[in-house]
């Protein structure tokens, strides 16, 4: 399963910097507030998440650096946080970064036909990114949203109840920047049983 | 069926207003100053008589595992709930942090005063943002409304509620690894003992409890064990969220009764299974983690903890995989060994290897690409892994394979043999 999330090599830039930006800045703080004195080593996640965000959705080496440069610890600890957890990217990865689950409750429901729908449509292979840098397309185990299958999850949000036909509307509307909605695709509240059109 | 009244959770599927004018317009923080009131043994002591059962998958119960928390330690004391929710095929807690937040804090409250604890954290899936978000906007509102914080409901009890996210590690589900997790490490999981309500987080009393089991704490106060203990049966009470997804016809999330059939569970809220119920192949009753049972055993059998150990699986989170005639039943287990070998900490031997070999052998049995004797070779292997852990990602591995061959061992054996004369031809 190739996925910048998964790999254990850290990717360096030359002359790349990482530095907080302002609000960013702020937020650490606010983070570290969280922990009692003496254990902000529990803002490492936290940190990474927000320097991921910073940083176009994925980790540098100056970025895990940073980290560990503000919480006080030694690199490799970071690091191992890094590598140990699937969210944080080690390489770069596009402008939607769109992870399809694949874990039997979605591929009961065909998750296998949204993966394929999604190599035509970014026209890349899993876990690359594609040419116009629109998609890196991952497959994942499972996002829990099981009854909502199948799913996937782009960048921060949930797509669910997709077939090949919504999903693909979805993946060329982004590839053309419009606006998406998020969550069922077939206009089901949440998890209620019933479908949008009868409910 | 569940009386509407009897539900816990009112607005499980977010068509009212999910904040905290909404969440008291259903009740919610209406007298909890005098639930804490009544003092700390008083809750432990109703937790216990409701005979509620931990719903995160294991169904330890709910009140003992409080109790275990020291009266004295001069250390500080902490609550942890478990919103990792990982688990294939589980998507409840999701609901209940999105839909009715409140519910949840309420319930950190009250159960954190039960173990004399002044800090919660709850620690929360990384891919679940929205949910983080509704959660963190409902944090805040409670601390603006004095629910938490200093004299938290003018109890006199100060009690501070941090929201956590984690960053996609199944393996954080798990107790100890969700503490190292919070103290900003690999999420590998501690040896036991000690365990945590001796020294858990950063060395103190720590109780680590499911979001369900937390939630359900206050209505249970407020109407009274009995009225819990009265629904299900006895060491099976109460109601629960049930997670129904796979070939169904419309999967969903409901709170039903303990207890309830399994049939009539899908054929009442699912809308049955795609193509009726004779179309039926297995049932995963309780997440990815316990063995599948086929249509004979799904035909008469009751959801609930007692029942499905009987049929040698569990109830687990109560996560129902439905499978109907059309699957490939071989694969969807192998795509769960995939799973369990994706997930593995790495720490101990036998599930680090052990996942991969069985995955790998699991790929071979799709294709048929073995001998009959590999299936026997596979259950072995499934033996030496399950128990040989640290943590029970290992028997949760080795459970779903051993579940196949008990039950579809003949249509794996006409695979290989069909292979093999394939192969011949």
């Amino acid at each position: 399963m190739k996925h910048p999330g998964m790999t254990n090599k850290v990717y360096n830039i030359s002359n790349d910097v990482f530095n907080w930006s302002e609000d960013n800045f702020n937020r650490v703080s606010e983070i570290i507030k969280k922990y009692p004195n003496s254990r902000q080593q529990s803002a490492v996640i936290p940190l990474l998440d927000l320097a991921q965000r910073q940083n176009a959705g994925w980790l540098s080496k100056t970025a895990i650096e940073k980290v560990a440069e503000t919480l006080s610890m030694s690199y490799i600890r970071v690091l191992e946080v890094a590598t140990f957890y699937s969210m944080f990217n080690l390489e770069p990865v596009g402008e939607n970064f769109v992870q399809i689950c694949r874990t039997t409750p979605c591929w009961l429901r065909g998750s296998d036909k949204l993966t394929k729908v999604a190599k035509e449509v970014s026209n890349s292979k899993l876990g690359e990114t594609s040419t116009d840098n629109k998609f890196t397309i991952v497959e994942v185990e499972c996002l829990g949203a099981c009854c909502n299958a199948p799913m996937v999850q782009i960048n921060d949000d949930y797509f669910e109840d997709l077939d090949e036909e919504n999903f693909r509307k979805i993946l060329i509307d982004l590839k053309n920047n419009k606006s998406i909605n998020k969550g069922s695709q077939i206009g089901r509240q949440t998890s209620h049983p019933k479908r949008g059109n009868d409910a | 069926m569940l009386k509407e009244e009897d539900k816990i959770f009112k607005n499980l599927y977010g068509f009212e207003d999910w904040s905290l004018k909404g969440a008291m317009q259903r009740g919610v923080w209406s007298n909890t100053k005098e639930i804490i009131e009544k003092g700390s043994d008083f809750i432990v002591e109703e937790i216990k008589s409701s005979q509620l059962r931990g719903r995160g998958g294991a169904g330890f119960p709910a009140g003992l595992k409080w109790s275990f928390m020291p009266k004295d330690s001069g250390k500080p004391h902490y609550l942890v709930v478990n919103a990792d929710e990982s688990e294939p095929g589980t998507c409840k807690d999701r609901e209940i942090m999105r839909n009715d937040p409140h519910l949840l804090l309420e319930g950190c409250l009250v159960a954190g005063f039960a173990m004399h604890a002044n800090a919660c954290y709850i620690y929360i899936r990384g891919e679940y943002y929205s949910e983080a978000s509704n959660l963190q906007k409902a944090i805040d509102e409670a601390y603006a409304n004095n629910l938490i914080g200093k004299n938290a409901c003018g109890s006199n009890w100060d009690y501070d509620i941090y929201l956590h996210r984690g960053a996609g590690a199944y393996i954080c589900g798990e107790e100890t690894a969700l503490l190292e997790s919070l103290e900003g490490k690999k999420g590998q999981p501690r040896l036991k003992p000690p365990f945590p309500a001796g020294a858990g987080l950063y060395g103190c009393p720590t109780t680590v409890t499911n979001v369900e089991t937390i939630a359900v704490a206050p209505t249970i106060i407020r109407k009274g064990a009995s009225w819990f203990n009265s629904l299900g049966r006895e060491n099976n009470t109460g109601t629960k969220i049930f997670s129904i997804s796979g070939h169904v016809n419309n999967p969903c999330n409901v709170e039903e009764e303990m207890g309830i059939g399994l049939k009539e569970l899908i054929e009442t809220h699912a809308g049955g299974v795609i193509g009726g119920w004779d179309n039926l192949l297995a049932v995963i009753p309780g997440g990815a983690s316990v063995p599948l049972i086929p249509k004979s055993i799904c035909d008469t059998v009751k959801m609930d903890f007692d029942s499905l150990k009987e049929v040698h699986s569990g109830l687990g989170t109560a996560a129902v995989i439905v499978m109907n005639k059309s699957t490939d039943i071989v694969d969807a287990i192998c795509r769960l060994s995939h799973f369990y070998k994706h997930e593995s900490c790495g720490q101990c031997t036998p599930c680090r290897e052990g996942t991969g070999w069985m995955f790998r052998m699991m790929e071979k049995m799709v294709k048929g690409d073995a001998e009959v004797n590999d299936i026997d070779k596979l259950l072995d292997v499934t033996k030496q892994i399950e128990g040989h852990t640290i943590c029970a990602l290992g028997d949760a591995a080795a459970w779903p394979i051993q579940g196949l061959m008990r039950h579809f061992r003949p249509e794996v054996e006409r695979r290989i043999k069909e292979y093999r004369i394939s192969e011949v031809a």
